[in-house]
């Protein structure tokens, strides 16, 4: 008798226990809506339709999931190391800067699919070397990674401001932020994708650097369950004293894992410029590397459920300020109510309703939930 | 005469899919000591948990003295008399004796008054029952027996008629367990009722007055332990019959294959907690390490496979000399063919959250027979998995099953299939059997003796005195972080307890 609760099948663990979280936090939402006395069904039939039903819609949601899915990936993969990078945030937006050098300096002589790969480098290098001093820290001198990740996002949004109101802004600018970048730094839009599906898309700034993220993700869930490295990620994740009994190093694999966590949330900073703003500005993250822990918790850290759970998160960008713009009694701030409810019920309380359906699921079929497993049978 | 303390009648309790309790009738009678014995995740400890508040059963009817009582929290079973000795002990180690005794039960916002009550009524537990202990000692710079007293007394203190302990000698030498049950029986004596549950069917034999067998949930006998054996009690527990005693042919001792060195480790406080100890193993013998937890030998077999740095000594494995105090890595002692199976499998020799196949490659995933590159061989692995499953008859036979849901007999199987199947020269093994099931047992020390036969060199370190006489070819005692004895498999208990005690060295000294 070593777990208390039995096992649930794979379906139910990982869709219908996050659906019956979301569930209750949209029910929660609605009592919120109806407490600024609006209709919560009009207000969630406008929120879907604004994400979902048109063209437009959709294109949007899908440019704010992308960066939602480079920034759930990075939370993802330290957590699967044990730690807590707090700091994509700042990862990102430091990354920005190597962005912006590379566009800079490039966008007048090579194409946008030179330009492209350099910009992802110079990305994922940045946002890994931001990682790379906390997780140093953490490896070697035990401070602890939340704190200094934490720290690390100040750090680097007062480095943007010098780096925006100094050499990267064109000489007689008065606004804090690069030149536009010429089209050589400026990704391809997405949106004819959708539009053969028969949508139809006025402008919107989905782009192709959504295909890196699903590649990425593809690309985590290789390294994380089929190589040696994700491994030992996974061990000293679980474990410090097994990873230590299994003769793994301890500050190697912190680091490592850091850096890949600080380069995937480098990479979160090419869809917002080079996919839309086309120039590096103050604020340009804009909270996308906070969104990621939510994702990633979300997503159960799997990168398939990162990738719905960005789209959800990207649903509920667009669908929001749709939202806002129909029913000027619900503000901007109502999503961002609606979004920490599903952070709470699907992060924080994530275990609530599972004792309840694991009791349903027994009662039906004994069998399903592993009691054989269990019981082990002697030995 | 005979009343019933206490009476569980028809008690269910589920956990998701798992009938940890299925339709228990009990009945304890009322000044008599009720042993409850059963193997692990047979159901005693939810029981217990359930007549203590700490668990609400689903259906059933708990009568105390001969009143249906209902039982919500652990105050409604101290209201009810009912007390509890939990195996890992619930106290503050900073605290007096004295502050531990109140916490809980102060009886208004200032102590002093809450003290003064305590000191008195702590005088008078003195002197009805024999539990010594120094009311203003603090709990931390107590021996474990006398913490253990401090719980006992926190549960009379709280007027408890019916007190519950819950594998209570584990953790206590054999004399001290000695004392417990002279304790016990003083106890019993004044009217008290007591309820013992533990897997050592000894123990059952030398106190109880009536023992009830759990297996898989269900209450399968009640006996007066007078008219039954330990022999019928473990086939009861396991519901076979089975080995108590391995058989085993004299060893053939070859050549040092393990050296150790002059070692000596501290603690993360810097209480020296091995001190310059040296010993060998050789080829084709198992060399028991006995001695009560906590004397150091947890750190000297951390420090031997590389998991904690030793401040000095070596370790000379197959002739070969690897310093320990420097980063010494597990994984490098691996490679020169030391197996490790930790005392901790649950945080150390597994990872519990990860499938079977995962951990059957723990500490070898770097091994290419794993790997196709950086990439791991998952078919390998699995396949890999199974065959050890098959050969260790680990149980489910599901290598995709997650490591948590195997049982701790499986579990220890998991850690031994992977680390004997290395084919190692020198084995060295923390408590084999601890949370392991009677059946399992019978199953891992067969094991460890057909290692010895094929020549390896087996260390096994266990607080289990029955375990090293039956396994060890030559024993050694360790006590306060010295070897102080070494005796063949024919000493008796009470000579090895004595040096576990740490006596023959105190006169020794003398």
């Amino acid at each position: 008798m070593s777990a208390p609760y039995a096992k649930l099948p794979a379906w139910a663990d990982y869709g219908l226990i996050p659906v019956i979280n979301l569930a209750v936090a949209f029910v929660v939402a609605g009592f919120v809506v109806l407490l600024v006395g609006e209709n919560p069904f009009r207000a969630a039939a406008v929120l879907v339709e604004g994400a979902f039903g048109r063209g437009q819609g959709i294109a949007f949601t899908l440019f704010y999931a992308t960066t939602f899915i480079f920034s759930g990936l990075s939370v993802a993969v330290a957590a699967h190391c044990g730690l807590f990078n707090i700091g994509g945030e700042g990862q990102g937006y430091i990354a920005g800067l190597g962005i912006g050098v590379v566009c800079l300096a490039f966008d007048s002589v090579l194409p946008w699919w030179l330009t492209f790969p350099l910009a992802i480098i110079a990305a994922a290098a940045m946002g890994a070397l931001w990682a790379l001093i906390p997780a140093y820290l953490q490896a070697k001198r035990g401070s602890h990674i939340v704190i200094t990740t934490i720290m690390f996002n100040f750090i680097a949004a007062s480095v943007m401001v010098y780096a925006l109101v100094g050499f990267l802004k064109p000489a007689n600018s008065m606004a804090p932020q690069t030149r536009t970048f010429l089209e050589g730094a400026q990704l391809p839009k997405l949106n004819w994708v959708i539009e053969l599906f028969g949508a139809k898309i006025r402008s919107a700034p989905f782009n192709i650097s959504f295909l890196l993220a699903l590649a990425m993700a593809f690309l985590v869930w290789v390294l994380i369950w089929r190589t040696r490295l994700g491994y030992e990620m996974r061990t000293y994740g679980h474990s410090s004293k097994a990873a230590r009994y299994a003769g793994i190093s301890e500050a190697r694999i912190i680091i490592i894992a850091m850096m890949i966590s600080g380069a995937l949330a480098g990479m979160m900073a090419l869809n917002p410029t080079m996919g839309d703003q086309h120039n590096v500005a103050l604020e340009f993250v804009s909270g996308a590397g906070f969104v990621g822990i939510a994702v990633a918790l979300m997503g159960r850290l799997h990168p398939v459920g990162i990738v719905l759970a960005a789209i959800l998160f990207g649903m509920l960008y667009q669908g929001g300020a749709e939202l806002a713009f129909e029913m000027p009694a619900i503000s901007r701030d109502m999503i961002v109510i609606i979004q920490g409810l599903v952070i709470l019920f699907a992060g924080a309380l994530e275990h609530m309703f599972r004792p309840y359906v694991q009791a349903l699921f027994a009662s039906l079929s004994p069998r399903s939930v592993g009691m054989e497993a269990i019981k082990g049978k002697g030995a | 005469m005979a009343q019933a303390a206490i009476e569980l009648i028809g008690i269910n309790k589920s956990f998701g899919a798992v009938r940890a309790n299925r339709d228990i009738n009990l009945e304890i009678v009322r000044g008599t000591i009720h042993g409850i014995v059963g193997e692990n995740g047979a159901g005693k400890s939810t029981l217990m948990s359930i007549l203590y508040g700490f668990y609400q059963a689903d259906s059933g009817e708990i009568r105390v003295g001969g009143q249906p009582a209902s039982i919500k929290t652990p105050n409604d079973a101290i209201a009810l008399g009912i007390g509890m000795v939990h195996q890992h002990f619930m106290l503050v180690d900073n605290f007096t004796v004295l502050e531990n005794v109140i916490l809980g039960a102060e009886s208004d916002a200032l102590l002093k008054r809450s003290i003064t009550k305590a000191r008195s009524e702590l005088e008078r537990l003195e002197r009805e029952y024999g539990l010594e202990v120094d009311p203003d000692a603090i709990i931390e710079e107590l021996p474990v027996g006398l913490q253990q007293r401090v719980e006992i007394l926190k549960a009379l203190y709280r007027g408890a008629e019916i007190l519950i302990l819950d594998e209570p000698t584990g953790v206590l030498t054999p004399a001290e367990a000695d004392h417990l049950f002279r304790i016990l029986k003083q106890l019993k004596e004044q009217g008290k009722t007591i309820v013992l549950i533990t897997h050592k069917l000894r123990e059952i034999m030398a106190i109880t007055d009536t023992v009830s067998v759990m297996r898989q949930g269900t209450m399968v006998a009640t006996r007066e332990t007078r008219k039954t054996t330990v022999e019928e009690l473990a086939e009861l527990m396991v519901g076979r019959r089975v080995l108590l005693r391995v058989e085993k042919g004299e060893a053939e001792a070859g050549d040092v294959k393990l050296a150790v060195k002059n070692l000596t480790v501290k603690d993360s406080r810097g209480v020296t907690m091995v001190d310059d100890i040296s010993f060998d193993v050789r080829a084709g013998e198992i060399v028991g390490i006995a001695g009560v937890a906590g004397n150091g030998q947890s750190e000297m077999l951390e420090a031997i496979s590389g998991i904690r740095r030793a401040v000095s000594g070596s370790v000379m494995l197959d002739g070969k000399p690897i310093d320990l105090t420097g980063a010494a890595d597990p994984g490098e002692l691996r490679d020169r063919g030391l197996a490790h199976v930790p005392e901790d499998r649950h945080h150390v020799g597994l990872v519990l959250a990860f499938e079977e196949n995962e951990n059957s490659i723990l500490g070898y995933h770097d091994d290419e027979r794993y790997l196709k590159g950086p990439f791991l061989d998952i078919d390998a692995i699995r396949n890999d998995a199974r065959d050890k499953i098959t050969k260790y008859d680990i149980r489910p036979a599901d290598c995709r099953l997650k490591t948590a849901n195997f049982s701790g007999g499986n579990q220890q199987k998991i850690v031994l299939a992977r680390e004997m199947e290395q084919d190692p020269g020198v084995l060295i093994v923390g408590q084999p059997t601890r949370g392991v099931d009677v059946g399992a047992i019978e199953f891992i020390h067969k094991r460890l003796i057909a290692m010895r036969d094929q020549g390896k060199a087996v260390l096994v370190v266990s607080v289990e005195l029955d375990e090293i006489r039956s396994l060890s070819d030559r024993i050694l005692v360790m006590f306060a972080g010295r070897i102080v004895g070494e005796r063949g498999p024919e000493a008796t208990e009470g000579e090895l307890g004595l040096l576990m005690a740490g006596v023959e060295r105190q006169e020794a000294a003398e």
